[in-house]
């Protein structure tokens, strides 16, 4: 399957240069330490510079290079990024897995909890969660850190994945060949795990590719509120709310940002595209639409 | 039908009670809280607010708290001053009796200030929701009618583009265009203008009135507007993709209809079902609004209050937004199965 996922993937064009797009874009941000600045600390004389070879996207109020402030921002946004989507599976799989497997009352109070959970309106449930959480210690988690924003971010996103894992179980629990491993004894994790969890690959992986990129969108977002990732660690959301006060004078520190975001967004979104017609089992070799 | 109904309804009451129940949690764990208010100017006697707390039952465990804040104390006999005689009935109704209590910054009672903002959210939304129909349907129409012409492959990359661009900084970059770009050729004003829903204090005609306020909403609704028509493009082209390719649709060719009519008559009518769903399960957004266009354009509707709210620890707001709103939002899902199951036959209620 990897091999024929793999071919269909390569005659996606927008998932090929998504792909490309995206590793430069990771490739920056990893090397973002070789650049001669500092990405928080200020230098106050050469502050709002217009870009120019020294400084290519300018400097911002406080003097701070904005090309640096940018990929170490980028560093931010991914890793959130990522933990968001460790945490959606590490909570969404095993719910689902086990709302799916045992059904009956375990079923119906996990998917009302679902339920109940994504009724309320999202972005301002954020924000709530986020005003709290940043002054409150989680265990393992300073306040106002990070990964108090992929707390808060993981904490909404799960539930799609459990619905998701779920449904996968739903359609697979009753086949034969899951009825006779039950009968020749296997265990429920065995069942779980070796039987029907693998049918969910597809659907899972697609899932959380397209979850990175919206909790990147995410994170800029309450960033960009200022509920979350603080000053002075940059990233691109914040540094947009930075960008909003003098957006008419000084419009570049607007653009770089957003654009990062924007890049990083689309060419996650064609990747989960080409991911989803890679990964089809009914779709056949050579028909790639 | 009627008992399908009446049971979905049933449900949607536990469901929200557990909504509840989080919220109320949530906010009382929350830093701050309805002494805040008053502990800011200490000088009040540590008496005087212990007769508060004892006014407000918040001397009383979090479950007491929690039914009172649902159902009201006015029916609990109150000790105010703690000399364990009672002084009299409780003041609060409850927030099933529409009693959201008082903001801690303003005192105003909620409700009148939810009142004060919604028509805002809703006149901006509406317009929004307008022009989301008007560009995305026949996008998504002729997308799906013209599969991979020149047409179809623009069509569907602008939409990647769109549901990729973040709305904040679309605003940002319209803000910067339109308002501090370009300018009327006439006055030498800026174009549109970047905040507000309509120019305060100025003498207008009844027309320039309307033409004002056009020129304010122009922004706010092009903000929404983008990832909207992104979306619902994209997804009346599948639909109607999936409606084309059916057995149905060639019998109509088969038998010598004309392809108009088998477009429009035949296909469209089915491959619109999923859209009204859609719709249905997108309408809470008609209350709770676009909090990043009201911001960016100072817009005096439900998200920036909710913000404002948020970031002053004004909890009884940001509890009656989410509560009113989950609410809708269960309404909304079931709207949207009870539309779904009206308008497409094979679907039985269960």
């Amino acid at each position: 399957m990897g091999t024929l996922a793999w071919k269909r993937f390569r005659r996606h064009p927008g998932a090929v240069v998504g792909s490309i797009v995206l590793t430069l874009l990771i490739l920056t941000t990893v090397f973002a330490g070789l650049s001669p600045y500092d990405p928080e600390e200020s230098d106050i004389k050469n502050r709002y510079q217009a870009p120019s070879l020294e400084h290519p996207f300018g400097t911002d109020g406080l003097g701070r290079d904005l090309l640096t402030r940018t990929l170490y921002g980028g560093r931010v946004s991914m890793s959130v990024g990522l933990m968001v989507v460790a945490i959606t599976l590490s909570i969404g799989v095993p719910v689902g897995s086990i709302a799916g497997y045992y059904g009956g009352w375990i079923d119906n109070v996990l998917m009302r909890i679902i339920d109940a959970t994504l009724s309320i309106p999202s972005l301002m449930f954020l924000i709530l969660l986020a005003a709290i959480l940043r002054e409150t210690d989680l265990p393992f988690v300073k306040a106002n850190s990070v990964m108090t924003i992929a707390v808060v971010l993981g904490a909404l996103s799960w539930p799609t994945v459990a619905r998701l894992v779920r449904a996968v179980f739903l359609t697979v629990r009753e086949m034969e060949y899951v009825k006779a491993a039950r009968a020749l004894g296997a265990s429920a994790p065995r069942i779980i795990l070796k039987e029907v969890l693998p049918n969910g690959f597809g659907p899972i992986i697609v899932e959380s590719t397209l979850g990175v990129g919206y909790a990147i969108m995410e994170e800029s977002g309450l960033s960009f509120l200022g509920f979350g990732i603080m000053p002075p660690t940059p990233s691109w959301g914040n540094m947009l709310n930075n960008a909003q006060e003098h957006l008419t004078t000084y419009p570049w520190l607007a653009i770089f940002p957003g654009v990062m975001i924007f890049l990083t967004i689309i060419s996650v979104n064609y990747i989960g595209d080409g991911l989803r017609d890679a990964l089809d089992p009914y779709k056949v070799l050579g028909k790639v639409e | 039908m009627g008992t399908y109904i009446v049971r979905r309804l049933l449900q949607a009451i536990p469901m929200l009670l557990l909504v509840s129940i989080v919220l109320f949690a949530l906010v009382n764990i929350a830093p701050g809280g309805p002494m805040s208010a008053y502990s800011r100017t200490n000088r009040m006697p540590e008496e005087k607010k212990e007769a508060i707390r004892r006014k407000f039952g918040l001397d009383k465990p979090l479950p007491v708290q929690y039914i009172v804040w649902l159902v009201g104390n006015d029916w609990i006999q109150i000790d105010e001053d703690g000399d364990n005689i009672p002084d009299g009935y409780g003041t609060r109704k409850g927030i099933l009796r529409g009693d959201f209590g008082f903001s801690y910054k303003t005192r105003e009672p909620v409700l009148e200030l939810i009142a004060d903002r919604l028509p805002n959210t809703v006149y901006l939304m509406f317009f929004t929701l307008l022009f989301t129909g008007i560009v995305a349907i026949p996008i998504g129409i002729i997308s799906a009618i013209k599969q991979y012409s020149g047409f179809d492959i623009t069509a569907t990359t602008l939409s990647f583009m769109g549901q990729a661009i973040p709305e904040f900084w679309l605003g940002l970059l319209l803000i910067l265009v339109f308002y501090a770009t370009l300018n009327n050729p006439f006055t030498g004003e800026a174009l549109l203008p970047s905040g507000g829903m309509s120019t305060l204090g100025a003498e207008f005609s009844f027309w320039e009135s309307i033409w004002d306020r056009a020129k304010h909403l122009i922004l706010p609704v092009l903000m929404g507007l983008v990832g909207w028509v992104a979306w619902y493009s994209r997804f009346l082209r599948s639909s109607m993709l999936e409606v084309i390719n059916q057995d149905y649709i060639r019998t109509a060719r088969a038998k010598g209809q004309i392809e108009r009519k088998v477009l429009y008559k035949h296909a469209l009518k089915n491959a619109l079902i999923p859209l009204v769903t859609m719709f249905a399960l997108d309408f809470p957004y008609i209350f709770t609004g676009s909090l990043y266009a009201e911001l960016l354009f100072s817009w005096p509707g439900m998200g920036r209050l909710f913000y404002t709210a948020a970031t002053g620890r004004d909890y009884p707001i940001l509890m009656a937004i989410l509560i009113i709103g989950s609410g809708i939002v269960v309404l909304s899902n079931l709207m949207a199965d009870i539309a779904y199951a009206y308008l497409d036959p094979r679907v039985r209620y269960s």
